[in-house]
């Protein structure tokens, strides 16, 4: 596994998502040179996406529900100021049974899902059975705390497995840690009131459905780097359920 | 000039200055959560109550809630310094064209009276205000005077560092045609669930509804608000 080094990081903390890092990788050598040397001719640079690192600012969250989770996403994926996405699923798939939900940098944080995928397929193969949701979070952790100076991605891992039910593991910055519920990424923040004053303990699965969406949906209003459409996963004891729910269907609040 | 309403720091060259603790080397900072809501005859405002040095709680009580004029308010965030400089300016200049007026004076005067401070002295100051208050001509009105020095006139308003994590509640919350008692509980819930999560933000909740008859102030002190069941 090779991790390349990250030259600067302006990382702030308190913030709910690691979106807020401003840190622009080089562009690779040829272009650099080729702006370099013609700044004084050429009046248009080259695009600003090219040269901005691509991340996925993004609002994510999970949930649990007597008998299993949903997970959340929207679908923008910036580089810069440009969308360089807007329908990604978010929602990564790690075992039948268990998603994980990415969010900060795009790269780290796909390069980190997959690397548990395939971490994840040996393992259940070695013990014979359905991985547990808190292995896959373990394998998520490990991973983000071993690495945690080059990698920016917070990923929260959810699903459903016999010995549990449904888990919720937030692994931000490389700890470990269960929650009935959890929101992640850089629109996050705007929503941290309404969860806190919506989330009723044993709420069914309807309802976290329903809860999932309308967090989201207030969140992308609000976030630049969120918006697009709405990626929902629904996992229990009988597997995932992936459902879409487009811009003009998502639930409307107080406009001003 | 920092773009966010958060605690800031400033560090001078001398940061490493031995003879005075750290606290009293950074910025005095209201970082903070404001709020303003109008209604059908008025306004109801609120504020936390934490002003902070770096991290340490100057002052644990503070009242950011500063009264402008008989029927105006302002609710300070940013800068401690720079927004009582700057609230006493208004101040002064609001109760002398009032004079000239023989009249009590426009909520959009005062709140013009701030953008104009704030704007040409954008680079110097870190103030984001929310002015609010009742007049004759057009009842209760909340303007918003953000850091850079716009203003845009809102039925509900937040700021302060605290305010990002209590949009997505006023957005799905807030209705309009709500009554005074209805925005004082919107306000305190909203108050709450943001001094819950804002460090920089805390302490008791301020309210104040401001009406035709005049001024009503309530304090809810910390272990009286309201609690939400959450991880």
């Amino acid at each position: 596994m090779s991790i390349h080094d990250f030259k600067e990081s302006n990382f702030i903390p308190g913030n709910g998502g690691l979106d807020r890092k401003v840190s622009t990788r080089p562009a690779t050598s040829l272009s650099c040179a080729k702006r370099k040397c013609f700044k004084m001719l050429d009046e248009s640079p080259e695009p600003g996406w090219l040269s901005e690192e691509v991340k996925t600012g993004t609002t994510i969250i999970a949930i649990e529900f007597d008998g299993g989770v949903v997970l959340g996403s929207d679908s923008r994926v910036s580089a810069g100021e440009t969308v360089v996405n807007r329908v990604m699923n978010k929602l990564s798939l790690l075992h039948d049974k268990i998603y994980c939900a990415l969010s900060g940098s795009a790269a780290d944080a796909q390069t980190i899902a997959e690397m548990v995928n395939y971490q994840l397929d040996v393992h259940s193969i070695e013990v014979g059975e359905d991985p547990q949701v808190r292995s896959a979070a373990t394998l998520v952790k490990n991973i983000s705390y071993k690495y945690k100076e080059e990698l920016s991605a917070h990923l929260i891992v959810a699903g459903w497995d016999k010995r549990g039910g449904g888990q919720v593991y937030v692994t931000l910055n490389g700890l470990l840690s269960r929650q009935p519920f959890a929101v992640g990424g850089s629109g996050s923040s705007y929503v941290y009131g309404f969860v806190d004053a919506e989330y009723r303990k044993a709420m069914s699965k309807e309802d976290c459905q329903q809860f999932v969406v309308n967090t989201l949906s207030l969140a992308m209003s609000r976030d630049g780097s969120s918006g697009g459409v709405a990626y929902l996963v629904t996992i229990d004891k009988k597997g995932a359920e992936e459902k879409c729910i487009l811009g003009n269907e998502l639930p409307t609040f107080y406009d001003q | 000039m920092a773009a966010y309403m958060s605690a800031s720091r400033l560090e001078h060259a001398f940061s490493t200055n031995d003879f005075v603790p750290e606290w009293a080397q950074e910025e005095v900072s209201t970082g903070t959560t404001i709020m303003a809501v109008e209604f059908n005859g008025g306004v109801v405002i609120g504020a936390d109550s934490r002003t902070t040095t770096g991290a340490y709680i100057a002052n644990r009580v503070t009242d950011k809630l500063t009264p402008i004029h008989d029927h105006i308010f302002c609710c300070r965030s940013g800068s401690a310094a720079d927004t009582q400089a700057v609230a006493d300016a208004v101040t002064y200049q609001l109760g002398f064209h009032s004079i000239e007026l023989d009249e009590p004076p426009l909520v959009e005067t005062a709140a013009n009276l701030f953008k104009q401070m704030c704007y040409r002295y954008r680079e110097e100051l870190m103030a984001g205000i929310i002015v609010a208050g009742w007049d004759k001509r057009k009842g209760g009105q909340v303007y918003t005077v953000p850091m850079g020095g716009m203003i845009v006139r809102q039925p509900v308003s937040v700021g302060g560092s605290g305010s990002s994590y209590i949009y997505g509640f006023m957005d799905s919350n807030y209705k309009p045609g709500m009554t005074k008692e209805e925005c004082l509980h919107f306000c305190t819930q909203a108050l709450a669930l943001a001094m819950e999560r804002d460090g920089s933000s805390g302490g008791v909740a301020r309210l104040a509804a401001i009406t035709e008859e005049g001024l009503e102030r309530r304090v809810v002190l910390g272990n009286q608000l309201p609690k939400f069941s959450n991880a």
